[in-house]
C-alpha cells in the first residue's frame, strides 16, 4: 500500500518520482481537483436554477410558504426551522470529521474511530431529514388548480388564509377510473388521478362565496397594481406577496381550470412554477446523493481505522482525504440552503 | 508528513461557533424579513439577499480555510484550486443571470400573454 502515501525522500531527483511540488500527496491533490470539478458541476446547477428564477422572477414560489413543516408540529407554520436544524447537523458532522482528522495527525486510533462514527451518524440523520423534507414536498398540503394557460391558482378565504382543496371540494356523483394497462388498451396508461376532479373543485368554489383565488404573481404595490380592478381591494396589503383576486375575477379564472394539482412531481407542483419542483428534486437530490456516498465512504474508512490499516501505515492521510470530500458536501449545502431556502 | 501538526481543537470549536452564529443570524433574518432590507435594492437585488449571499461566502471561506485546512497548504495549491472556481463561477453566473433578466423583459413586454 506504499503507493497511496508518498513519503519518499527525493531531494535532488526532480524527475525521480515521489516529488510533491504543491506540498500535498498525489491522492490529496487529486481529491482537491475532484472537488474543483464537482464544485463547478454544482455551480452549473445552481446557476441554472438562478436563470429560471430570474426568468420567472414575478411568479416564483416563496420558499417560506413551501418549506414550513417541522416534525411533531403538525399544522404549525414553522418556516426554515427544520432546514436550519439540518444545516446544524451537517455543520456538526463536519466538526466531528475535522476532529477525526486532527486525532489522526496524533495517531490516536480510538479517537479517530469515535469521531468518524459520530460523523457517520450525523450524515445518516441528515439524509433521513432530507427524505422527510422530500416526503412533505411531494405530498403537498393545500393543493392547487392549473389553468389551460398553464398558470397555477391557489385558494384563500376572505382573510387571505390558505384553504385546502378538501375543505371545500364538492363530491359529485361522477366516476373516473385511472387508466391502467390491464384495464384499457395494453399500451396506454396514466399516472394516479387527483383526489378531486376539476368539476368538483369548481362546484365547491361556487358553494363557498367567501373563497378567493390567489395567483402566482407577486403583488408589487405599483400604481398599475392599485388601479387594477381585478385585484382584491383590501387583501393585497403586503408587497412581495402573492396577488389575491376579487370574487368575480376568481370565478372567471376558475372557469379556465384544467387540472387539479396535489403535491409535487416532475411535471407539476402545487407551489408554483413547474421548474421549481424540478430544480428542487434535482439539486437537493444530487446533494443528498453526495451525502449518501460520503456516508458509505466514511463507513469504509471507519472500518479501516478499526482494523488498524492506517495504524500500520503510520499515517491517517486517508481520513484526511475523505474529510476533504465530507467538508465539500457541507460546503455545497451551505449554498443550497441559501439559494433554495433563504433568498 | 512534511509539516508539523499541532492540535488545533480550540480553533475547530471556535469556527463551529462562528458558523452556527452566522447560520442563526441568517435564519432569523429569513423569518423576520425586515422591510428596510427586503424592499430596498442594490444592483437590482434586495439588500436582504445581498446579506444572505455575503454571509454564505463568509461561511464558505471558513469551511474551506479552517475545516479543509486550506490555510496550511502551499499558496500554489491554494491558488490552483480557488482561482479557477471563483473565475468560472462568476463568469457563469454573470452570463446566465443577465440573460435570464433579458428573457424576463421579453416575456413581460411581449404582445403574447403567457401567464393566464
Amino acid at each position: 500500500m506504499g503507493t497511496t502515501v508518498t513519503t519518499a525522500k527525493s531531494e535532488g531527483k526532480t524527475w525521480g518520482g515521489g516529488n510533491e511540488p504543491m506540498g500535498a500527496s498525489y491522492g490529496k491533490l487529486m481529491m482537491w481537483f475532484f472537488i474543483v470539478s464537482d464544485a463547478l458541476t454544482f455551480s452549473g446547477f445552481l446557476a441554472a436554477y438562478g436563470f429560471s428564477r430570474f426568468k420567472f422572477i414575478e411568479t416564483w414560489p416563496l420558499p417560506d410558504e413551501v418549506f414550513n413543516h417541522f416534525p411533531f408540529m403538525h399544522g404549525v407554520n414553522a418556516p426554515m426551522y427544520y432546514v436550519a436544524l439540518m444545516t446544524f447537523i451537517l455543520i456538526f458532522s463536519s466538526v466531528t470529521m475535522v476532529l477525526a482528522v486532527d486525532a489522526g495527525h496524533h495517531l490516536k486510533k480510538g479517537k479517530v474511530a469515535f469521531y468518524m462514527f459520530l460523523t457517520i451518524i450525523g450524515g445518516l440523520i441528515f439524509v433521513g431529514s432530507q427524505a422527510w423534507e422530500w416526503k412533505n414536498f411531494i405530498k403537498g398540503e393545500y393543493g392547487a388548480i392549473e389553468t389551460k394557460g398553464g398558470s397555477l391558482l391557489q385558494f384563500v378565504d376572505n382573510t387571505g388564509k390558505r384553504v385546502k382543496l378538501e375543505e371545500f371540494a364538492a363530491i359529485l356523483p361522477e366516476e373516473r377510473v385511472q387508466d391502467t394497462r390491464d384495464k384499457g388498451i395494453w399500451f396506454s396508461s396514466e399516472g394516479s388521478l387527483p383526489t378531486y376532479s376539476v368539476a368538483e373543485i369548481q362546484a365547491g368554489f361556487k358553494a363557498h362565496p367567501e373563497l378567493l383565488i390567489r395567483t402566482e404573481v407577486l403583488y408589487e404595490g405599483t400604481k398599475e397594481n392599485k388601479e387594477d380592478k381585478r385585484l382584491h381591494p383590501t387583501l393585497n396589503t403586503k408587497k412581495k406577496h402573492k396577488t389575491i383576486l376579487t370574487r368575480e375575477e376568481s370565478e372567471a379564472m376558475l372557469a379556465n381550470a384544467h387540472y387539479v394539482v396535489e403535491g409535487a412531481n416532475l411535471t407539476r407542483n402545487e407551489y408554483g412554477s413547474k421548474l421549481f419542483a424540478d430544480f428542487f428534486f434535482f439539486i437537493t437530490g444530487f446533494h443528498g446523493f453526495h451525502v449518501f456516498s460520503g456516508v458509505i465512504i466514511n463507513i469504509i474508512i471507519f472500518f479501516n481505522v478499526i482494523l488498524g490499516t492506517y495504524e500500520k501505515r503510520r499515517s491517517y492521510e486517508m481520513v484526511e482525504k475523505v474529510g476533504l470530500y465530507w467538508h465539500f458536501v457541507d460546503l455545497v449545502w451551505v449554498f443550497v440552503f441559501t439559494f433554495f431556502y433563504l433568498v | 508528513m512534511s509539516h508539523e501538526h499541532v492540535s488545533n481543537t480550540k480553533r475547530i470549536w471556535m469556527v463551529f461557533g462562528l458558523l452556527s452564529v452566522v447560520t442563526t443570524v441568517e435564519v432569523i433574518l429569513g423569518i423576520l424579513k425586515p422591510e428596510s432590507l427586503h424592499m430596498n435594492n442594490f444592483l437590482s437585488m434586495n439588500l436582504l439577499n445581498w446579506i444572505f449571499i455575503i454571509l454564505t461566502i463568509y461561511k464558505a471561506y471558513y469551511i474551506v480555510w479552517a475545516f479543509m485546512h486550506m490555510e496550511g497548504e502551499k499558496s500554489s495549491l491554494r491558488w490552483s484550486v480557488v482561482a479557477p472556481v471563483i473565475f468560472l463561477i462568476l463568469y457563469l453566473v454573470f452570463i446566465l443571470l443577465v440573460e435570464a433578466d433579458y428573457i424576463y423583459e421579453v416575456f413581460k413586454n411581449a404582445t403574447i400573454k403567457w401567464n393566464f
